[in-house]
């Protein structure tokens, strides 16, 4: 069995996902950072972006996630996020439609949302 | 049908439909109070993981930060007290409103100033009639509130606690809400949530064994604690929330309750009356009756004679 790590993704008001991986690749202030099984412990602030997770069954699950943390202890890895959504979660037409309006509304927060959304399930 | 008894039975059908009423606000209630549970749980998680991200700052590195230190002579303290915005629930606001009266006093007897923030239209209800100074009020989401409404209360909190106190800001963050116990209790508390004790956060979290590795920090310790603490206070922030929906419902549930057992004794005790006053009447009919055939049989017996 190859090695794993136990990866919970949650929001704050639920857990969005949990299992096995054997990589999980994040964006952090300061880079992309991935993550495999038995890598030092860390604590990292999170850019609002996608984030990649390959589950030891060879599948991938692509998130959302606005803002947050990535902590790793003791192979348990923990997403931390004010909202996380699952690519699969999310409704295309909906957050095209809200990237648009937030353009025209010049609402910066909105359109960052709506991006991010939109990056994550084109890297899905 | 006598007049007394029409007003009996008028009596009876008006607590008959306040009874219909108050019981269905009390399904309401119950319903809404497992909700309110689930959420708290839901909630769980994520308040978890950070107190052990924060409890790994704390113990991975001496980091001083605005929202950890202690103001050497604290000045001004910020009251939040969380109230509910619709009333029918019992003591539940006025319980939460005591706890916060009893935590100024004690806030101004150690010679601090104190700035009120409130949750809920009946707190701001109290303050405006007092025509005290409310410093920021929010109102409109007590029943199920949302992670959202949690950021919102936290941003000018954390904005003034950032502050320095001579230009208005405050040295102290104290929260007034009601702890969910369990369905039948629910106590109004208060608590200091910053100037946040690391040292305290950790001693509750490492006490379970548990020891936590060197972390390595991505950017730096300064910058994840600077991102980590206002999510922290949002996060405490909106557990207490949750606590205080769940803590309304149940305390609407019990007063809805008690209020359907009365109109139960009520309706009782109307009918009790109300049958006393039929056969009141049924007996003055027929002694009415008795004593007009007996006048009658009077009347004719004299008239043969």
């Amino acid at each position: 069995m190859a090695a794993e790590l136990h990866v919970e993704l949650v929001a704050a008001d639920r857990s969005v996902w949990s299992g096995e991986a054997t990589l999980v690749v994040a964006r952090t202030t300061s880079g992309d950072i991935g993550v495999m099984p038995g890598h030092q412990p860390l604590l990292g602030v999170l850019e609002s972006g996608p984030v990649t997770i390959r589950t030891s069954d060879g599948g991938t699950v692509v998130a959302a996630v606005h803002g947050g943390f990535i902590s790793f202890a003791d192979n348990k890895l923990s997403l931390l996020a004010e909202i996380a959504e699952l690519a699969d979660e999310i409704d295309v037409q909906r957050a095209e439609r809200a990237l648009e309006r937030a353009k025209s509304d010049t609402d910066a927060g909105a359109e960052r949302r709506a991006d991010v959304r939109l990056r994550a399930v084109a890297a899905h | 049908m006598g007049a007394q008894l029409r007003v009996y039975k008028r009596r009876i059908q008006a607590v008959t439909a306040t009874k219909k009423i108050t019981k269905a606000m009390e399904m309401i209630a119950a319903s809404r109070i497992v909700k309110a549970q689930r959420k708290v749980a839901a909630s769980m998680p994520y308040a978890t993981e950070l107190t052990r991200a924060v409890t790994a700052v704390a113990t991975g590195s001496n980091t001083n930060h605005p929202l950890t230190t202690e103001a050497e002579a604290p000045a001004r303290a910020a009251v939040l007290l969380l109230t509910s915005d619709r009333g029918l629930a019992g003591g539940y606001s006025s319980n939460a409103i005591k706890a916060a009266e009893r935590l100024r006093e004690r806030l101004a007897a150690e010679g601090k100033e104190v700035d009120t923030y409130i949750v809920g239209r009946k707190g701001v209800a109290y303050y405006g009639f007092r025509e005290r100074k409310v410093s920021e009020s929010w109102t409109g989401f007590t029943d199920s509130p949302e992670y959202s409404d949690a950021k919102k209360i936290a941003e000018p909190l954390i904005e003034s606690i950032q502050k320095d106190t001579a230009e208005g800001g405050v040295d102290e963050l104290h929260i007034v809400f009601t702890e969910f116990v369990s369905m039948m209790t629910q106590n109004a508390v208060d608590g200091r949530m910053l100037p946040l004790s690391l040292d305290q956060v950790a001693e509750e979290n490492t006490g379970k064994g548990e020891i936590l590795p060197l972390f390595d920090f991505e950017p730096s310790a300064e910058d994840v604690l600077d991102a980590l603490l206002p999510r922290y206070v949002e996060s405490r922030i909106y557990n207490a929330l949750l606590q205080a929906a769940a803590s309304e419902h149940a305390a609407r549930r019990r007063a809805m309750k008690s209020a359907t057992d009365n109109a139960g004794d009520l309706i009782k005790s109307l009918s009790r009356l109300a049958n006393a006053a039929r056969q009141a009447e049924i007996t003055q009919e027929i002694s009415e009756i008795v004593g007009g055939a007996g006048a009658l049989a009077d009347a004719s017996a004299g008239s043969d004679k």
